[in-house]
């Protein structure tokens, strides 16, 4: 009894303590990073006074939770210089995003694919008003378990194993060890940039393969499942997984600035119609060098101003 | 002058009551309300996948081939219903021998400090956030199974297991009511008789709290059914109908998590996904029938 | 077999399931904290997340966390006694309050993901509140108010009928009883009852994907003027809470310590429900002694 009245009391007292601190000591945290910040702003203050001295007003952004971090944290810098406008970012998935900028509910509505690929059919029109912005790319590199032995794979070998023609290792030249595909659900955007550009082929699900929406989890499963292959953006790739060579090409952001590496698909950001002078001079700021090379490189995404080729809805790439 | 101010103060009191009376209704109205504009608004939004001629009921409700994206659309729903059962009963399976044990433990086995002790460890379970059961589910259960059973340890039996834990407290506090509030004098009478304790249990009092303890497991059972981030967390996401239980499957609310937000609105797969919305709901009124089924058997 | 020895064979089976379940509880909370604990500092509590970089805290979602709670008790304590009350003393037995009884029970078990894609709809989209605070206090009444409905409901049922006759016989009129006699006796189990609905509310996260929304604007907070945008008060923020945040960075997170963030987070999340289950005991246990010994008193 007496022990159990301690263990309350200690408890009761360590929640108010972490409350009270929680006000306080964030106060401190945010303030002193509000000041590096301004410093930060003020050095490139000539590029931006010229655009945006005196805009004020709100852009509410929602959509790919892929692309939220990059527009989050470019959001953050651009409060800074201009301290009369607020911007939320939101996530909720590209199709939440467009639906809720073809609905006019948001400003800008953030998607992985093309508004076409989403608005379709009875749809059509609606992605017809939408217009395109594309501030970033994402690579999508075929990755598996490390043991797995394999360390490349030609677009046969890959379109065989996503469509169970192929089940173990050892017919592509690794182990042998069974092949547990890792893989997305058919909405999901990720999936629809992978089997157009590296399979060249829509795919059935096949039974048993383990599907996960999230980067996070499909890295953790590819790591921890011996003989799982599945694809992943280049930002999350590390040691814990092995990164195949598509057709004996390297997914490297070099190869895919210069073209030779396929799997890629653009970060889009929509607006209703032309945007207005606030949500413009955002997305202008999104394409200023010190963005493109700063954040979007930080973030792990390619930045599309300096991509050498070009593509278009139907998947037809041009040299710039 | 004697008068005026007794009558005055009636008056308070009737202003009152009627205020207090109003204020009250009006809280039972707006429940009302709430469910009302629930069951209309998710219904209506989940009979537009049929009333829009994409999709036939029967295809939804019996078709097993799930591809919203393929050359011929189609959106046979039935590899998530069957799913959503078959980890909701192994979980039930389960989970109902656990409770029942528990239960027993609390009210006939030791009733003073078994209670004290088992009290607590209900309620902290029924405490525990689902997204920490799915956490702990993907971080221990999974990689056990997968190192003991053939599969990868993604599946039916890892959502099963973790459903289970997740139910347990829902069924053992039901259960263990329902013991408590057996007559003291229909035990004595057995033991009376020179039965000894298990068969006292076995013979009086669980047949005659069988319908109690049902009414806890079906309630166990709902929640399982509507459980939606710790099942798919484990379970592998295939939209295929499982040939064994450690294969990768689906249930309704995996599907929804996964899917609703990279649809858009009004789209034939955001329908989709909506009729099983509905679906869930009225499986909710199922189990709630049968709760109340069970609970007037068990009156008489 | 001997009725005996079956009764032996029994018995031990009956304690090891029972026991297996408190070594359940043990394991999974000592994995929890275990895993958690060391990584729970100051700092964790308090910093703001980082994206990619390590050494990012949970504080904004610990605070939206409580602060969403906070804002649905405000909306659901006044609606649930209010219902709780007419069900237990007005209601007359009949058809409507059978109908009545029925929908608490059908809302409270609906799945919380069907509450959230309701929130979505009606609450996000038609009322157009967006993902916002506001709409996740919303949702989560829509499933926390059956529960208060029925605590309330019981704690009056509870309260000896001879105090509500005395009070009759006294003259005083309904609502004064209900106020004054037995309300006052109902409280602590109607406390035991919200706090500990309080814990569930706090770790949710299905209904709070589709309402509150999974992103946490930088928060100042030494702004505490509830219009401002970037004023932790505000209810119109998006607000991602700790359960959600959790889900987050289990299977988004970029930052390369994301594992051992969820870890220590999920440890805060268990942690919190365990004082909240403490705190309802104690305050329980607390008011019952005053109200009871004020009134030997007088």
């Amino acid at each position: 009894m007496q022990f159990r009245k301690t263990w309350v009391m200690a408890l009761a007292l360590t929640s108010v303590v972490a409350l009270s601190a929680c006000g306080n000591n964030n106060g401190g945290n945010n303030a002193a990073t509000n000041n590096g910040g301004t410093n930060a702003a003020a050095t490139n203050a000539p590029t931006e006074t010229s655009s945006g001295a005196d805009l004020s007003g709100s852009i509410l952004a929602s959509g790919s939770t892929a692309l939220q971090p990059l527009v989050e944290q470019v959001a953050e810098k651009f409060m800074e210089t201009n301290k009369d406008v607020d911007i939320q970012v939101q996530g909720g998935g590209s199709g939440t995003g467009l639906t809720q900028v073809a609905e006019k509910q948001v400003d800008i509505g953030n998607s992985d694919v093309f508004a076409e690929e989403k608005l379709k059919d009875a749809d059509a029109e609606k992605a017809k008003a939408l217009v395109d912005h594309q501030v970033a790319v994402v690579a999508i590199a075929a990755v598996s378990h490390p043991d797995a032995g394999v360390d490349s794979l030609t677009k046969q070998q890959l379109v065989d194993i996503f469509t169970g023609k192929v089940t173990n290792w050892k017919e592509v030249g690794g182990k042998d060890q069974k092949i547990q595909i890792i893989n997305r659900p058919s909405s999901s955007g990720t999936r629809a940039t992978f089997e157009g550009f590296a399979l060249g082929t829509k795919t059935e699900d096949l039974q048993g393969s383990i599907q996960e929406d999230s980067s996070g989890t499909v890295k953790k499963m590819i790591g921890e499942t011996p003989g799982a292959i599945g694809y992943l953006a280049l930002s999350y790739l590390d040691d814990s997984v092995k990164t195949l060579k598509y057709d004996g090409v390297e997914p490297s952001v070099d190869n895919v600035v210069s073209g030779k590496y396929p799997v890629w698909a653009y970060e889009h950001m929509y607006t209703n119609g032309e945007p207005n002078e606030i949500v413009k001079a955002f997305l202008d700021y999104i394409m200023t060098p010190e963005v493109q090379t700063g954040d979007v490189v930080e973030l792990g995404y390619i930045p599309a101003s300096q991509m050498q080729v070009s593509r278009d809805v139907a998947g037809t790439v041009t040299k710039k | 002058m004697r008068v005026e101010p007794k009558k005055k103060k009636i008056e308070k009191h009737h202003l009152e009551d009627f205020v207090g009376r109003a204020y009250m209704s009006f809280c039972v109205l707006l429940l009302i309300v709430i469910i009302v504009s629930m069951v209309y608004f998710v219904a209506s939004k989940g009979i537009s996948t049929f009333t829009s001629g994409d999709v036939k009921i029967t295809e939804f409700l019996f078709g097993t081939k799930w591809s919203p994206e393929g050359d011929t659309p189609s959106y046979g729903a039935f590899p998530f219903i069957a799913g959503s059962f078959l980890v909701t009963l192994i979980a039930a399976l389960i989970a109902s021998p656990l409770s029942i044990c528990a239960a027993l433990f609390m009210t006939e086995i030791v009733p003073g400090w078994g209670k004290k002790l088992l009290q607590p460890v209900i309620e902290l379970l029924s405490g525990i956030p689902s997204v920490v059961y799915g956490f702990v589910g993907l971080s221990v259960i999974v990689p056990f199974l997968r190192n003991t059973f053939p599969g990868q340890g993604i599946g039916v039996a890892a959502g099963a297991l973790v459903l289970s834990v997740m139910i347990l407290p829902t069924i053992t506090s039901v259960a263990a009511d329902a013991l408590a509030s057996l007559p003291q004098n229909l035990k004595e009478s057995s033991f009376a008789l020179g039965a000894t304790r298990w068969q006292t249990i076995a013979r009086v009092i669980l047949p005659t709290t069988f319908p109690a303890i049902m009414t806890g497991v079906v309630l166990g059972m709902a929640r399982a059914f509507g459980e939606a981030l710790a099942v798919q967390m484990v379970i592998g996401n295939a939209p295929f109908v499982p040939k064994s239980l450690f294969e990768s499957a689906s249930t309704l609310t995996s599907v929804i998590t996964l899917s609703m937000g990279n649809t858009t609105m009004g789209s034939p797969q955001n329908n989709a996904l909506w009729s099983m919305a509905l679906v869930l709901m009225l499986m909710t009124f199922v189990f709630v029938l049968l709760v109340r089924m069970l609970e007037r058997r068990n009156k008489i | 077999m001997k009725p005996r020895t079956a009764d032996k064979i029994a018995t031990a089976l009956i304690v090891f399931f029972a026991l297996l379940i408190v070594a359940i509880l043990i394991g999974l909370l000592g994995y929890i904290l275990v895993r958690g604990l060391n990584h729970i500092s100051w700092d964790f509590l308090t910093s703001a997340p980082q994206k990619i970089r390590a050494g990012g805290g949970v504080g904004p979602q610990l605070f939206n966390s409580i602060y969403l709670l906070v804002l649905t008790l405000i909306i659901t304590v006044p609606l649930g006694l209010g219902a709780g009350i007419f069900m237990a003393e007005y209601a007359r037995p009949g058809k409507l309050t059978n109908f009545i009884r029925l929908i608490v029970e059908v809302l409270s078990s609906f799945p919380s993901i069907v509450v959230g894609l309701f929130g979505l709809l009606l609450i996000v989209n038609t009322f157009d509140l967006g993902f916002s605070l506001v709409s996740g206090a919303l949702a989560l009444t829509f499933f926390n108010l059956p529960l208060m409905v029925r605590i309330t409901e019981q704690a009056f049922r509870t309260v000896p009928k001879q105090q509500k006759e005395a009070g009759f016989a006294l003259g005083l009129s309904k609502w004064k009883i209900v106020t004054n006699v037995l309300f006052p006796v109902a409280l602590p189990t109607i406390i035991t009852g919200t706090i500990l609905s309080a814990g569930r509310v706090f770790g949710e996260a299905a209904a709070l994907m589709f309402t509150a929304g999974m992103s946490s604007p930088r928060l100042d907070f030494t702004n505490w003027n509830p219009s401002s945008p970037t004023s932790p008060l505000n209810p119109f923020r998006p607000a991602e809470t700790l359960a959600v945040h959790i889900w987050k960075i289990n299977s988004e997170g970029l930052a390369p310590d994301a594992a051992q963030i969820a870890a220590g987070a999920s440890a805060v999340l268990v942690i919190t429900v365990l004082i909240f289950n403490l705190a309802a005991r104690y305050f329980g246990r607390l008011i019952y002694r005053k109200l009871t010994a004020s009134k030997r008193m007088s």
